[in-house]
C-alpha cells in the first residue's frame, strides 16, 4: 500500500504544478503539498522534495487548460491568494477536474469548487483594486514608481494591464509586503528586488528621489479630489467601503496636507 | 505655467463640473497604438471615490464656467455671482496627460459653459481632444459634452476624437425645460443627438465593408436628467428615458438628484434634501428595463405613476403581481428567475448552472450566496413547500421590511417624519 506523502516545493506556481505532475504520474496518495519555507519536512519520513521543472508544470497547465479555461484561471488566482492549505485544496480540485466529464467549475454546490471560486474571486477583486489604486510618482531618473501592499500576491496578474496602458513610459510597481517588484523598461516587464530602506509612499515630507513637478501634480490631484465632492451628499460609509482605509497611505488624494 | 494659477482654475472648474453624474469610462474599443499612452478597451476603472461615494474615473472639468445662458438649475449660469475661470487648451491637455501617467484617471470628461456661441465653444472642446489624440498619441478615454445647439459638422468632428458624446437633456419634460432653461430649445438637444446616432449607425455599416473606416464615438452617447427640480413624476422620467434609449440608441441615461445651488423661486430652496433615495429607485428601474427584461409599463403606469420609496421596484412589482409566483427555482426559465425579488443576474446565472447537477434546496442557494430574505416569499425549491402561499402582499412587505436594513432606511424614516 502507498503511504500518504508530503510534497515540498519552492513556493512558485511552476513548482506547485510540478508537484501536481509528480503526484499524478506516480499515483501518489497525497497528505499535503507545502512550501519549502513553511515545511517541517524533517519531521516526516514520507516527505519528498520537488524540483521545479517547467516542462512538467507546462504539461499540467496545458492539461487543465484543455479541460477548461475558467478552471485554470481559478486555480492560478486561488494559488496567488497564499491562503493556508491552498495547495491541497487545489490538488483536490484538480483531481475532481480530471475525474469528471462534467463542467466542474460551474458546480457551485460542490464545497471545493465553491471555495476555489470564492478565493479566485477575492484575488480577482484585489487585482482590480491594484489596477485602480496604483499611484505612480515620477522619479528624477524618469521612472514612474509606485509601491503597493496588496492582501494577495497580485503583481503577476497586473503586469499585463500596466504594460498595455503605459507603453511609452518606464514604470516600476513594488510590493512592499512581498519585497519584489515589476519593472517595465520600455520593452519588457521584469521581476526585480530592491534595497529600500525608505518606503516612498504618499508622504507629506518630500523625498528628493522625485521630481518637483511630481509634488505639484499630487497637490493638484489632491485638490481635485476635494473639489469634486458634493458636501450635501456626503456618505463616508460608502466612501470607505469603496476605498478601504488600509490603502489610504498609498493614495496621494488621501494625503493630509 | 504657474502652478498656483492652475490649481485655482482646477478648483473652480472641477467644482462646477461635478454635478454631471456620468462616470462611465467603459465600452470603448480604442487600443494602445504604436506604443503610445493609454488604452480604453477594458472595463474602465474607478480610481477613487469621492467622499459622497461616487466613482472617480475621469478628470471631469469644464473648459470654462463663463456662460451666456441662464439655466435656473445650473451653478454656471450667467446670473450666478461666482468666480469665473477658463482653461487654455494646452492646460487641459497637460493636466489630462499628467494625471493619466500617474494612474489617477482613465481619461478626460470635458464639458463647458457656453461662451460666445455653441459652435465656438464646441470647437474648443474638440481642439482639446484632437490635441490629445494627434499630438500626445493618447488612447485613454475621452468624453466630450456636446454643447446644445452645436452644428452637425462639429458633432461629426467631435465623434472622431471622443469615445463618448453626450448632451444633457437635464429637464425631463418640454414644459419644464421652457420654465427653467429659457435660452434653450428642445431641438438644441435632440438635433446633435440625432446627428451622433446617425453617424454611429453609418460608421458601423461602413466598418463592415471598409476595415479602415475611422472610429466614431465608439462608446456611444449618453444623457442626464435632473431629478426633483420640477414636479415631474417617476413615470414622466422613465418614459422619457425609454424614449431616449429607443430613439437615439443611448448607451446610458443618468439620473441626477437635484442639488439646490441658488435661490430661485422656480426651484427647491437651498438646503432642501437631495432626493437620493428617489434617484436610487430610478437607477434600479433603469436596470430592470435594460437587463431584466421588464417593460416600463409594467413598473410605472397611470395607476402607479411613482416608484415606492420603502421597497425596490422589483419587489414592488412582485407584490402587485403575486399571481405570477411562486417561481420554481429548479425549472423556471431564466427570464422568470430574474423576476424574483432579491435575485440578481449573478445569482440567476449561478442557479442555472448549479441546477444542472442536482435539484437545489434552500441550503444550496444559501451556499452559493443567494440572499433569501426577499426571495423566499416568491419561490419554491426542492423539498420545500411554498410556505408563504397564504400571505397577502401587505404581510409579505411587512415581513421583509422588518428583516431588512436597507441602506436608505434611516433616510426613509427621516423623510416620513416630515409628514407627521
Ligand atoms: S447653458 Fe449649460 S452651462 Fe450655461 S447655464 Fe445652461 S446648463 Fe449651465
Amino acid at each position: 500500500m502507498n503511504e500518504a506523502k508530503i510534497l515540498i516545493y519552492d513556493g512558485s506556481f511552476n513548482g506547485y504544478l510540478t508537484a501536481v505532475f509528480q503526484a499524478f504520474e506516480q499515483k501518489l496518495s497525497i497528505a499535503d503539498i507545502q512550501k519549502e519555507e513553511n515545511a517541517q519536512s524533517g519531521l516526516f519520513s514520507d516527505a519528498e522534495i520537488i524540483y521545479t521543472d517547467v516542462i512538467k508544470s507546462k504539461r499540467v497547465w496545458n492539461g487543465i487548460q484543455k479541460k477548461n479555461n475558467t478552471a485554470i484561471k481559478n486555480i492560478y488566482f486561488a494559488f496567488l491568494s497564499e491562503t493556508k492549505g491552498i495547495e491541497l485544496l487545489l490538488y483536490r480540485y484538480i483531481q475532481k477536474l480530471f475525474s469528471k466529464t462534467e463542467v466542474l467549475h460551474l458546480n457551485f454546490s460542490d464545497d471545493i469548487v465553491l471555495k476555489v471560486s470564492q478565493l479566485a474571486k477575492s484575488v480577482g477583486r484585489e487585482k482590480h483594486r491594484m489596477e485602480a489604486f496604483v499611484r505612480f510618482q515620477l522619479t528624477k531618473d524618469d521612472i514612474y514608481f509606485a509601491n503597493i501592499e496588496p492582501d494577495f500576491n497580485v503583481l503577476p496578474l497586473i503586469s499585463k494591464h500596466f504594460k498595455g496602458r503605459y507603453a511609452d513610459q518606464q514604470w516600476l510597481i513594488y510590493d512592499v509586503k512581498r519585497k519584489y517588484g515589476i519593472f517595465y523598461n520600455l520593452k519588457t516587464v521584469e521581476f526585480i528586488t530592491l534595497d529600500m530602506d525608505d518606503i516612498h509612499c504618499n508622504k507629506t515630507q518630500k523625498s528628493n528621489v522625485f521630481t518637483d513637478g511630481e509634488y505639484e501634480y499630487q497637490d493638484l490631484w489632491n485638490n481635485y479630489f476635494k473639489s469634486t465632492n458634493i458636501a450635501s451628499r456626503v456618505n463616508l460609509k460608502l466612501h470607505t467601503q469603496h476605498v478601504p482605509k488600509r490603502y489610504w497611505k498609498y493614495l496621494s488624494e488621501k494625503k493630509a496636507v | 505655467m504657474s502652478f498656483e494659477r492652475i490649481k485655482e482654475k482646477l478648483n473652480i472648474l472641477a467644482d462646477a463640473a461635478k454635478y454631471d453624474v456620468s462616470c462611465s469610462s467603459s465600452g470603448s474599443n480604442r487600443s494602445n497604438k504604436n506604443k503610445g499612452l493609454g488604452d480604453s478597451t477594458g472595463m474602465g476603472i474607478c480610481h477613487t471615490y469621492t467622499e459622497d461615494g461616487r466613482c472617480v474615473s475621469l478628470l471631469k472639468i469644464l473648459l470654462t464656467n463663463h456662460c451666456i445662458f441662464d439655466c435656473a438649475y445650473c451653478v454656471t449660469r450667467k446670473s450666478n455671482d461666482i468666480k469665473r475661470a477658463a482653461f487654455k487648451i494646452q492646460e487641459a491637455v497637460d493636466l489630462t496627460i499628467n494625471f493619466y501617467r500617474r494612474n489617477y484617471i482613465e481619461g478626460l470628461f470635458l464639458s463647458s459653459g457656453i461662451f460666445k456661441s455653441p459652435d465656438y465653444t464646441m470647437e474648443r472642446l474638440i481642439a482639446v481632444a484632437k490635441k490629445l489624440r494627434l499630438e500626445e498619441n493618447f488612447n485613454g478615454y475621452i468624453h466630450l459634452k456636446s454643447i446644445p445647439g452645436a452644428s452637425d459638422e462639429l458633432m461629426y468632428e467631435a465623434g472622431l476624437y471622443a469615445d463618448r458624446l453626450s448632451v444633457n437633456i437635464e429637464v425631463p419634460t418640454i414644459s419644464g425645460l421652457k420654465l427653467l432653461a429659457p435660452d434653450k430649445k428642445h431641438e438644441d438637444f435632440t438635433k446633435p443627438m440625432l446627428k451622433v446616432k446617425n453617424e454611429i449607425l453609418l460608421y458601423k455599416a461602413e466598418k463592415k465593408i471598409i476595415k479602415s473606416t475611422p472610429i466614431y464615438a465608439p462608446a456611444g452617447q449618453s444623457t442626464q436628467m435632473i431629478i426633483g427640480a420640477t414636479g415631474e413624476s417617476d413615470k414622466d422620467i422613465m418614459y422619457s428615458a425609454t424614449h431616449y434609449y429607443k430613439k437615439y440608441n443611448m448607451k446610458r441615461v443618468y439620473y441626477s438628484g437635484y442639488v439646490p445651488v441658488a435661490e430661485d423661486s422656480r426651484l427647491p430652496a437651498i438646503g432642501s434634501q437631495v432626493p437620493m433615495l428617489r434617484e436610487n429607485r430610478l437607477y434600479q428601474t433603469d436596470w430592470l428595463l435594460r437587463f431584466y427584461g421588464f417593460n416600463v409599463k409594467e413598473i410605472l403606469n397611470d395607476t402607479h405613476p411613482n416608484l415606492d420609496i420603502d421597497v425596490d421596484p422589483k419587489l414592488s412589482w412582485a407584490l402587485r403581481n403575486l399571481a405570477e409566483f411562486p417561481i420554481d427555482i429548479n425549472t423556471a426559465e431564466p427570464r422568470m428567475l430574474a423576476r424574483i425579488p432579491g435575485l440578481g443576474m449573478n445569482s440567476v446565472y449561478k442557479i442555472i448552472n448549479a441546477r444542472k447537477y442536482r435539484k437545489l434546496s434552500f441550503d444550496h442557494l444559501k451556499k452559493i450566496g443567494v440572499a433569501l430574505n426577499r426571495a423566499k416569499y416568491f419561490m419554491i425549491c426542492n423539498g420545500n413547500d411554498f410556505t408563504h402561499k397564504d400571505l397577502q402582499a401587505i404581510q409579505i412587505k411587512g415581513l421583509i421590511l422588518q428583516n431588512s436594513q436597507g441602506k436608505f432606511r434611516a433616510n426613509y424614516s427621516a423623510q416620513l417624519s416630515l409628514f407627521n
